[in-house]
């Protein structure tokens, strides 16, 4: 049962991921995005991550594309022309991907004893178990980088403050 | 192999259910709503289709359903056809999580509620920002000027008014420690009105701000910019026929109940009684059963005349009053009043 799901969400996380590269429209390409965001959640449903699932939700399908797709209607963006590229991105693209890939398999494939294996709705990490983790253990990091956000915040009021 | 299937079988059966009496629901919130803004207004509202024109909602459905579908030569095809889909089927998922009566187990499957989610509150508001979509979308591929002001509109105030919203529920959250919807009424049916969270919890702040958020997030007057005629036409939906234009209507409809049965549930008590056990207890096990439900749908039908008193009596905002109320009032009132329920909380226990 949690194998077809996980087949059935993760194919739609990868179609919606190359939808959202193949379409020449804005707003399809942010549409795809919010179905491989929607689909990774459902994927973290699955490993028993129940808020963070809903929180993708929440917080990137709901309010982040939201104001993506805001942008592009309110912009009026239109349809991008085809382009070939320049050359230098197929000879130094293609090849850099691939060894990326090949670097980042061979390490999986290595540590795969020492990272552990999480199995499909095994376990639950419930809300409380997570606040308490959040709240208590990671304490110091959380309000660090809630004031991260918060200087970033200042720096965009400053940025688009009209000078008199 | 077999427990599942009658799993699967009884479950369907009850989303069968809970579906056709929420529809029929909307479809009478219609009528309600015409014959009180008739009566506020010194008119009847509709009374000549059945007795006190009560088959009008039924005259209405065939008459959306008859009608010519038209689509616009110039709209971005499909995203048109998927918006209303998209409006429609948000606003009736949010049902799904909502529980109408005491927990009741007939072969395991509870019969009152669909889905028993230990983090419910949070699949409502998923549901709810995922449905800015079908708004946002109807009025861009419309190619409209007048639709996509009014869904540009849409957009920026249900972004705004979501956090004030979501705010508003931490509240709640904190005195009954759990996101379960059964629990946050279960901590608040001990001692009658005065164990709700509206009373007793000390929640009324939250309350206001809830119920006008979630009016802001309903698009219902006094918040209705976004499908305000006098300045855009129809607003978003302008360009929608028969059942597409249906749909929004249903989708607006059913979300007003949504947020009636979830300010009853966070602030009421849900299907609690409100005079706790001072009533006898009357009637057999049935009676017993569908009492709770009885009141749950008594406190979900003041909330619903309530959003048409309020559209029969409030003119609407104006749009920067809007945003600046939802912003600079809204906001700090519901993060003071998360301080100081945690404040309370804390030295309490």
């Amino acid at each position: 049962m949690h194998l077809v799901l996980f087949l059935i969400f993760a194919g739609l996380c990868l179609a919606g991921a190359l939808n959202l590269l193949f379409q020449r429209h804005p707003i399809n390409s942010a549409l795809s995005l919010i179905v491989v965001m929607t689909s990774l959640a459902v994927l973290y449903l699955l490993l028993g991550a129940e808020f963070l699932a809903l929180a993708q939700i929440i917080v990137y399908s709901g309010a982040i594309m939201v104001l993506f797709v805001f942008v592009i209607m309110l912009l009026n963006v239109s349809a991008e022309e085809r382009t070939h590229g320049s050359r230098i991105a197929y000879l130094a693209g293609i090849p850099g991907v691939l060894a990326l890939f090949a670097i980042l398999a061979s390490i999986f494939l290595s540590l795969t004893k020492n990272l552990g294996s999480a199995q499909l709705g095994e376990f639950l990490v419930t809300t409380s178990d997570l606040s308490r983790v959040l709240f208590r253990d990671l304490l110091l990091p959380f309000e660090v980088t809630s004031v991260l956000i918060l200087v970033a915040i200042l720096g965009a009021v400053v940025l688009a403050r009209k000078e008199h | 192999m077999n427990t599942l299937l009658l799993f699967v079988l009884l479950s369907l059966l009850k989303v069968a259910i809970v579906t056709v009496i929420l529809l029929t629901s909307v479809a009478y919130t219609v009528l309600l709503e015409r014959k009180v803004v008739g009566r506020i207004q010194n008119r009847w509202g509709p009374s000549r289709v059945g007795p006190f024109g009560l088959l009008q909602p039924l005259a209405d459905g065939i008459k959306l359903f008859l009608k010519e579908d038209i689509i616009p030569s110039g709209v971005y095809r499909p995203l048109y056809l998927l918006a209303p889909m998209i409006a429609l089927g948000c606003a009736l998922i949010s049902i799904s999580v909502i529980p109408f009566g005491a927990a009741l187990r007939v072969h395991g499957v509870d019969l009152f509620q669909i889905a028993d989610l230990n983090i419910g509150l949070l699949v409502l508001l998923a549901v709810t920002s995922v449905g800015v979509y079908g708004i946002a979308l109807s009025g861009w591929a419309s190619n409209n000027k007048y639709s996509l002001m009014g869904s540009v509109r849409a957009t920026a105030q249900m972004i705004s008014y979501e956090l004030a919203l979501g705010l508003s529920l931490v509240g709640v959250v904190l005195r009954a420690g759990s996101l379960r919807l059964r629990d946050i009424v279960n901590i608040q049916s001990a001692h009658g009105m005065r164990s709700w969270n509206i009373f007793g919890g000390f929640q009324f702040v939250a309350f206001f701000i809830y119920l006008i958020a979630a009016y802001a997030e309903t698009n219902r007057t006094p918040f209705d910019l976004p499908e305000a005629e006098t300045e855009l036409t129809g607003g978003y939906h302008t360009e929608y026929s028969s059942m597409k234009f249906a749909m929004f209507f249903m989708a607006e409809y059913a979300n007003m109940i949504t947020v009636g049965c979830v300010a009853t549930l966070l602030f009421l008590g849900g299907w609690s009684s409100p005079f706790g056990h001072l009533l006898p207890v009357i009637g057999g096990p049935i009676v017993q059963a569908l009492l709770p439900v009885a009141w749950f749908v008594a406190k979900v039908f003041f909330f619903l005349f309530l959003y048409i008193w309020v559209r029969g009596t409030l003119p609407r905002f104006r749009y920067d009053q809007l945003m600046g109320f939802g912003w600079k009032v809204l906001m700090p009132l519901a993060l003071a009043n998360i301080i100081v329920t945690s404040l309370v909380l804390a030295i309490r226990s």
